[in-house]
């Protein structure tokens, strides 16, 4: 059951992918976009990746739709026509697609519990958070106890994201104002 | 958006439930799904759907600027800070076990404290994006 749900999911998926490829008007395109993300949350959801499917609603679906509407809003609506016919692009991808199919065929089969990802930390973890942490979402313990690390890290990196739009964003602006 | 009164209302119940919801997501992350960056980006989000329907310069009142640029620094120096705190109280950077009295309660100080970290910094960087979108837009248009 649970299969058929994630299979129905991603062939929608694919469909609104195939759409947005093809069309030309923008405001679709963004809109097609976070009904995409809603799909991608909804799938994570029945994969037990509740988590991720939150921040994929929120960022994906509500926050990058806002920020692609409020860009969309400084330019035209209609995508222009390529100047060239875009052959050399589509090779390249359909090569990098055949190689990522090739490349899923030598994993593990999917929630195989004698794949390699389940053998190495995953047990203890799972065994050893209640006792260590208290915390029972090993999702929590992980991220923010065991690899407190890694964590830090990706603030680091939302931090300097954010330092970067600003002194991008802000000079754009100053830049503007000095010719009036 | 400011003329549309039942947009209006509804927004104005509905963003009390969503900054109440990023409240449960930070501090029931330890038990069910959720976390940090989760509640930020929910508080954010909040705060853009204030700013689209009641006009931007009505959520840099409610926000302002200088705020949403203080927690993206200070996100990353309070979860930096419980590392070094940890340091001070005898234990290796980011060690949790020596900040409470017993092992589980100093790695629950831990956890808390970094996730508000979490919070603050994504917040602030969601909002600060917004914001610099936004004025873009209405200098412009």
């Amino acid at each position: 059951m649970e299969g058929v749900i994630i299979g129905t999911l991603l062939v929608m998926m694919a469909a609104v992918t195939v759409v947005i490829a093809l069309q030309r008007n923008l405001f679709s395109v963004v809109i097609l976009s976070g009904v995409y993300s809603f799909l991608m949350a909804t799938v994570l959801v029945a994969l037990d990746a509740v988590d991720v499917a939150m921040t994929e609603a929120a960022v994906g679906a509500g926050i990058s739709t806002v920020l692609f509407l409020s860009a969309l809003y400084l330019s035209r609506g209609e995508e222009l026509k390529p100047l060239h016919k875009p052959l050399l692009p589509l090779a390249v991808v359909i090569a990098t697609g055949a190689a990522l199919v090739y490349a899923t065929l030598d994993l593990p089969a999917f929630s195989d519990p004698g794949a390699p990802i389940h053998q190495h930390v995953a047990p203890r973890y799972i065994n050893d958070v209640m006792r260590e942490t208290g915390v029972p979402n090993a999702v929590t313990a992980v991220l923010a106890s065991y690899r407190g690390y890694d964590t830090l890290g990706e603030t680091t990196v939302v931090f300097t994201a954010g330092i970067g739009v600003i002194v991008l964003l802000r000079r754009l602006r100053s830049g503007k104002k000095e010719p009036r | 958006m400011k003329d549309y009164l039942v947009l209006r209302v509804v927004a104005k119940l509905m963003i009390v439930f969503m900054l109440l919801f990023a409240l449960y997501v930070q501090f029931h992350g330890d038990f069910g799904p959720g976390g940090g960056f989760q509640a930020g980006v929910i508080a954010a989000a909040s705060i853009i759907f204030y700013a689209i329907i009641y006009g931007l310069p009505a959520a840099r009142t409610a926000v302002p600027d200088w705020l949403v640029e203080t927690m993206i620094a200070l996100g990353v120096l309070i979860y930096a800070g419980v590392g070094v705190i940890g340091l001070i109280a005898g234990g290796n950077f980011l060690d949790y076990f020596v900040l409470g009295h017993d092992g589980v309660h100093g790695q629950h100080r831990g956890i808390f404290w970094v996730e508000i970290g979490v919070l603050v910094t994504v917040a602030g960087v969601m909002l600060k994006v917004f914001y610099l979108f936004a004025s873009r837009v209405r200098e412009e248009g």
